[in-house]
């Protein structure tokens, strides 16, 4: 019996408009990108039988951060579903792509059209990035532990995290910043990315600190825009007229305690499990992979992923992607081809998973790879959250 | 020193012991009256026994800086970069706190700092914080 993995491919890929305050709503934008992603796999609106979103629909200030739920989506495009889903809960934002490819592998759904949609930029005006609770009641539940004592962001969370790998590993700013500099580069060949001007070294040092080691050019900028995927039965690989992306492993572990704070080993996060889970379920090895697709919304994310996924050593991502040249698109391990959410925008998660299906397809254009793209890596997520895939060329 | 605006945990049966412990000036987490395992965050049963014999457990109030941060973003209005630290307890491998180093020339924070628990008082709420101890 095959992995369950095998048994789907990502059919077609559509992104909607992509930039800062499109004043579009969150259902606009995922039509948009749903109808693309749909023709571009070689399918009618109804052949679509299975839905699946992260994080699902959210109320008030955080419609703007999940996009709509799959109820009013599947409204709108008066779909007749056998599976639906859509949740917070699981291996990061992948896990919507997850649970389409086990439906499909299941049975339950034959094409399953997958979204992730954020109006956050147009949320964010042109107001300041917020924080978590600010200015709200009193909270409960995890967020206890760490909003009275003013870590209100990710940015704080994780920069906790930065901050000991640095001491444990001498990891450096100038290390770190190659995350960051390597993405605008791309993001100059991506016509789609929101920030293209050249970003220097220079430029990145005399950035302002948010919270050390993270300057601004460490943390991703907010955007509107909606990616959708269709994830397929195999078979339906031989009905389209261009590459597929098959998927041949996933990895969904989280071994160690799913929290910011309580985590083991705080220079490696949960991407360390979902990391070496995936390599159970694969006979390809690190060595195999031709382009990575690693989850920036800090860059020190970016370089956790290098080593969950074994790349490097365990506190080698520091050396490993100095000077940039390993990393670049000519590089041996070309990371974030399109910029990353860094550059070319917090689409959250998905924006990785789509470039990954655009390089396989070889259809980047001025940022594609110049080599034969045969196997990507994508992971997604930070802190106690992490999931990973690997995506085969099919045709 | 001015104290900074706080958003404040909401009290619960769960975690009042937690947040008041402060008011005689110790730190208590919740512990295994079976195993002695320290419980953070509380949980109804004790995850190494299995005991739901559990009862809050003073701590020395000693740490040490695992990690930290210096915030210097103004996400609530307040302009002064301040220090969220991640503070380790020697009661227990891996009881930690996030919290805030105060009172403690911010540039002197390092990882391994030792440090001492200090409390905030915020009406019914006692938050716990820690200073620099010199060595």
């Amino acid at each position: 019996m095959t992995d369950f993995e095998r048994r789907s491919v990502i059919s077609g890929i559509g992104q909607s408009a992509i930039g800062r305050r499109l004043n579009r709503t969150g259902l606009d934008l995922t039509l948009e990108a749903a109808r693309r992603a749909v023709a571009d796999a070689g399918l009618e609106m109804s052949d679509i039988d299975g839905i699946s979103s992260y994080p699902g629909g959210q109320q008030g200030a955080m419609s703007a951060f999940s996009g709509p739920g799959t109820p009013e989506v599947q409204d709108a495009l008066r779909l007749q579903v056998n599976w639906h889903s859509g949740g917070l809960e699981g291996a990061a934002q992948l896990a919507a792509v997850v649970n389409a490819v086990m439906a499909v592998g299941a049975g339950l759904a034959r094409h399953v059209l997958v979204y992730r949609t954020v109006t956050e930029s147009t949320a964010q005006g042109s107001g300041k990035r917020q924080g978590i609770g600010v200015g709200g009641g009193a909270v409960s539940g995890s967020m206890q532990w760490t909003i009275p004592f003013r870590a209100y962001s990710a940015a704080n969370w994780l920069a906790v995290n930065a901050q000991r790998h640095f001491h444990e590993y001498g990891t450096t700013p100038e290390q770190m910043a190659m995350i960051a500099i390597n993405g605008r580069r791309n993001a100059a060949l991506n016509p789609n990315a929101l920030f293209r001007d050249p970003l220097t070294l220079d430029d990145y040092m005399a950035s302002r600190m948010i919270t050390t080691p993270f300057r601004l050019f460490d943390c991703d900028v907010v955007a509107d825009g909606s990616t959708a995927l269709v994830v397929s039965a195999a078979e339906h690989a031989h009905n389209v007229d261009h590459s597929v992306a098959r998927v041949e492993a996933v990895g969904t572990a989280l071994r160690g305690r799913p929290s910011w704070d309580q985590f083991d080993d705080m220079t490696t996060m949960a991407a360390r499990d979902a990391g070496a889970h995936l390599w159970t379920r694969t006979d390809l090895k690190p060595a195999d992979v031709d382009v990575v697709q690693l989850y920036d919304g800090f860059s020190f994310l970016a370089m956790t992923w290098l080593e969950a996924l074994g790349f490097c050593g365990k506190g080698e991502s520091g050396p490993f992607i100095e000077g940039g040249r390993r990393i670049a698109l000519d590089g041996e391990l070309p990371l974030n081809t399109h910029g990353g959410q860094l550059s070319a925008g917090r689409l959250h998660g998905f924006g990785f998973i789509h470039e990954a299906c655009i390089q396989l397809r070889g259809s980047g254009g001025d940022r594609q790879v110049p080599k034969p793209v045969d196997v990507v890596a994508v992971g997604n997520g930070g802190g106690p959250i992490a999931g990973a895939m690997l995506l085969t060329r099919e045709g | 020193m001015a104290r900074p605006t706080r958003v404040l945990p909401s009290i619960d049966n769960e975690n009042q012991f937690f947040w008041t412990s402060g008011a005689d000036g110790l730190l208590r987490f919740l512990c295994c009256d079976d195993c002695s395992y320290y419980l953070h965050p509380p949980v109804p049963e004790c995850p190494r026994c299995l005991s739901r014999r559990l009862s809050p457990r003073a701590v020395s109030g000693v740490g040490e800086v695992h990690s930290y941060t210096v915030n210097h973003q103004s996400w609530d209005g307040d302009p002064d970069p301040y220090v969220i630290a991640l503070v380790a307890l020697p009661e227990q491998d891996g009881l930690r706190l996030t919290t805030n180093i105060v009172d403690t020339d911010i540039d002197e924070v390092r990882i391994g700092m030792p440090v001492q628990v200090q409390f905030e008082q915020h009406d019914d709420v006692w938050l716990p914080l820690f200073v620099g101890v010199a060595k």
